[in-house]
């Protein structure tokens, strides 16, 4: 197994997360293809002969498809072998994808921690448990570390791949566990629950404070369905603890790997900066940094130079009018020079792009130091079954 | 359509999938309705963003700034917007506190959407206090988007009375009235982006009962104009425009000219295809050969714009 400061930064490292790692966490801004990267990820370790299982989060609906999950499905399902080995795939490795179900997810662990039926039930029932899932922010994080433990578990899979879930911040699943047991622990419930007399007198004002407010604001109906919540909750908070402490040692081990995913555009290698600073101060390191969407730089003029000799053709273009034009030729222009100077000036727009991306990145791989690097060129198509997928996983790991 | 008609609602929501450059045509809608002389308020609903990068101004956090001349900015998170809302209702002493204890997490919870009310409510606010001509909510990323639109409407039927069941009835009367409130939503002309952009417009339109404005397809490449060449044709035309170009430099102008045709070439397939899922008018905005925006980018941007909202009349 592969230590997590391998400082070589080539394809080969990127290879060695998919064929060695146990855990791979993929996370990035919204928009820069984490999903898809996610599941190329798994592909990649099936196709090298591992057990793979890739929790999906939001895929598009043709990736989806493309994954067997027509239907919501929160237990891990097989994709047919026929459906995404090749010739070349190693013998042994299988594909397994599910789409995060937070509902079920967070009841699954109310059963596990539950003293009986009873007491699950109740919680199950109650109406302010049923928003919990739906409306706590970070509840979708935190399931799908919960998820994550689940699988981690599991003898069918050597590896499992989590794609999280879309957040301005990219990061608030680190947060999540603390930010549950927060509410778990809110002090005022804690009184509301004292349940001997002493304690209650001194609860009662609080109590009634507390009380009389929420009702100014959201009116009295939901109290109740709160209160027997927190009643009902009562003793499990320990198993949720425990819990949370285990998705924390998990995500801590060396075979886990963090892969930052990115586009080479401004915000979201702002984003990823954030995020691998956010890792490193919870000692965490990012494994690989994946550029997705990366333009190609043809040859090695500089733009500028590029647009001056458009200008400089374009002078020389005669107008219709038997005047020397200076606008951009028309469209469907058959003028020699005029397309000429139509493909230098592209030309240079492309240059620009991709130099500007290289500056955008260069601040980035030296944030990810110790991790590997890999460019992703931008695709012109959309990657939605096994035929683009593989594409796309020869692009990520080859070297 | 004359640029002045274009703004037929106070308050424009900017909607879109992650990455599609939803805060750029936030500020490029901003841009060009202040050039028209209006004054703008940009909110933002989920702090941190890009928004003053695009102004050339340094990313700091903020609840207020102006951005430019007759442009602010203004950063609400539920949490403000709670405080905001009790001080306004006489609960001044208890607000600091409850928002400070946690509880809002739990009222919050307890009554799903209460984040979302609490900013529109804000909005609406705003709005009915004439805060600027033009009001842009930069929204969440798409299918938050939806939730977001729809929590005042489930709201409604969570609550029978007191303050927050009439917030909602405000907020909603606000969202289904197309002459104070739309929803811009923002895509590329790419197959992903476009898919995720209709199913959100007939989710807006249908559940949300909001009025939806023209779709703002962000990144269009210009065609070239002409099949692309092979090198060798390059190096014809050199020939013929008496011009010296290198072997490898033709070949360089023949790769750049195929991949700026496939590109355009897929940019219309999937502009004719958002044409036909989603029978709204389509604003292009022009691709901006950079990997970060600048001030100089937006105003081409909005004179773009401008230019395509004129545009829009002659073809309805």
């Amino acid at each position: 197994m592969s230590t997590s400061n391998t400082r070589n930064l080539d394809g080969a490292d990127v290879r060695a997360i998919a064929r060695e790692r146990s855990i791979v966490i993929c996370c990035g801004a919204g928009g820069v293809g984490k999903t898809t990267t996610a599941a190329t990820v798994a592909l990649e370790a099936a196709h090298h002969g591992r057990r793979a299982v890739v929790v999906t989060i939001d895929p598009a609906k043709r990736l989806a498809n493309a994954l067997g999950l027509d239907a919501l499905s929160n237990t891990p399902t097989q994709i047919d072998r026929s459906l995404w080995a090749r010739p070349d795939s190693a013998e042994g490795g299988s594909l397994w994808a599910l789409m995060l179900d937070t509902k079920s997810t967070f009841d699954t662990l109310v059963m596990r921690y539950a003293a009986d039926e009873e007491q699950a039930g109740r919680i199950l029932d109650n109406g302010f448990y049923r928003n919990v899932s739906g409306a706590l922010s970070g509840t979708q994080e935190y399931m799908a570390m919960e998820k994550l433990n689940e699988l981690v578990h599991d003898d069918r899979f050597d590896v499992v791949v989590v794609d999280t879930p879309p957040t301005r911040h990219a990061l608030d699943f680190l947060d999540a566990p603390a930010r549950l047991m927060r509410l778990l622990d809110n002090r005022i419930f804690r009184l509301l629950m004292m349940p001997t007399r002493a304690y209650l007198r001194v609860a009662s004002v609080a109590v009634q404070t507390f009380l009389r407010t929420v009702s100014r604001v959201v009116g009295s109906e939901v109290i109740d369905d709160v209160v027997a919540f927190f009643r009902a909750f009562e003793g499990m908070e320990e198993g949720f603890r425990a819990r949370a402490a285990n998705v924390e040692a998990l995500i801590a081990l060396p075979s886990t790997a963090f892969v930052l995913v990115t586009s080479p555009r401004r915000d979201a290698v702002e984003e990823s900066a954030f995020f691998a600073a956010r890792l490193a101060e919870n000692g965490l390191g990012v494994a690989a940094l994946i550029v997705n969407r990366v333009h190609p730089r043809f040859g090695d003029d500089d733009a500028p130079a590029l647009h001056l000799r458009a200008a400089d053709l374009r002078s020389s273009v005669v107008g219709a009018d038997g005047v020397t034009a200076g606008a951009p030729g028309p469209p469907g222009t058959d003028d020699p020079a005029a397309r000429l100077a139509v493909l230098y000036d592209r030309l240079a727009d492309l240059v620009t792009v991709a130099d500007e991306e290289r500056e955008q990145l260069a601040g980035i791989a030296q944030r990810v130091e110790g991790g590997a690097v890999a460019y992703v060129p931008l695709l012109a198509h959309d990657v939605h079954d096994f035929s683009t997928l593989h594409e796309l996983r020869a692009l990520v790991f080859s070297s | 359509m004359e640029l002045a008609q274009f703004w037929t609602s106070r308050v424009l929501i900017v909607a879109g999938k992650g990455g599609v450059g939803k805060t750029t045509v936030t500020a490029t809608l901003a841009v060009t309705a202040a050039n028209a002389g209006m004054s703008v308020l940009i909110v933002e609903v989920e702090g941190k963003s890009g928004l003053p990068a695009l102004f050339d101004q340094p990313g700091l956090e903020y609840l207020q700034t102006e951005l430019a001349p007759g442009i602010t900015a203004s950063t609400l998170t539920p949490d403000a917007a709670l405080v905001d809302y009790l001080e306004g209702h006489g609960l001044k002493r208890i607000s600091k506190r409850l928002a400070h204890s946690g509880a809002l997490d739990v009222v919050a919870t307890a009554v799903p959407g209460m984040r979302d009310i609490l900013v529109l409510g804000k909005v609406k606010q705003l709005e009915q206090a004439g805060a600027a001509d033009l009001i842009l909510v930069d929204a969440p990323a798409a299918g938050h988007a939806v939730s977001f639109l729809l929590s005042p409407a489930g709201l409604q039927d969570a609550i029978r009375l007191g303050p927050v069941r009439k917030q909602a009835d405000d907020v909603v009367e606000l969202l289904r009235d197309p002459a104070r409130c739309q929803v811009m939503l923002v895509t590329l002309p790419e197959e992903t982006p476009v898919n995720e952009l209709v199913d959100t417009a007939f989710a807006v339109e249908d559940r949300a009962g909001v009025a939806l404005a023209p779709v703002v397809v962000n990144g269009c490449v210009e065609p070239l104009g002409f099949e692309p060449p092979s090198a060798s044709e390059v190096s014809a035309w050199a020939n013929a425009a008496d011009r010296f170009v290198s072997e490898r430099e033709a070949g360089e102008l023949a790769a750049a000219g195929a991949f700026w045709a496939e590109r355009a070439a897929l940019q219309e397939v999937q502009l004719a295809r958002l044409g036909e899922l989603l029978p709204l008018p389509q604003v292009r905005l022009p691709f901006v050969p950079t990997a970060h925006l600048r001030r100089a980018d937006v105003d081409r941007l909005a004179a773009e714009l401008a230019t395509g909202i004129t545009a829009l009349g002659a073809h309805r």
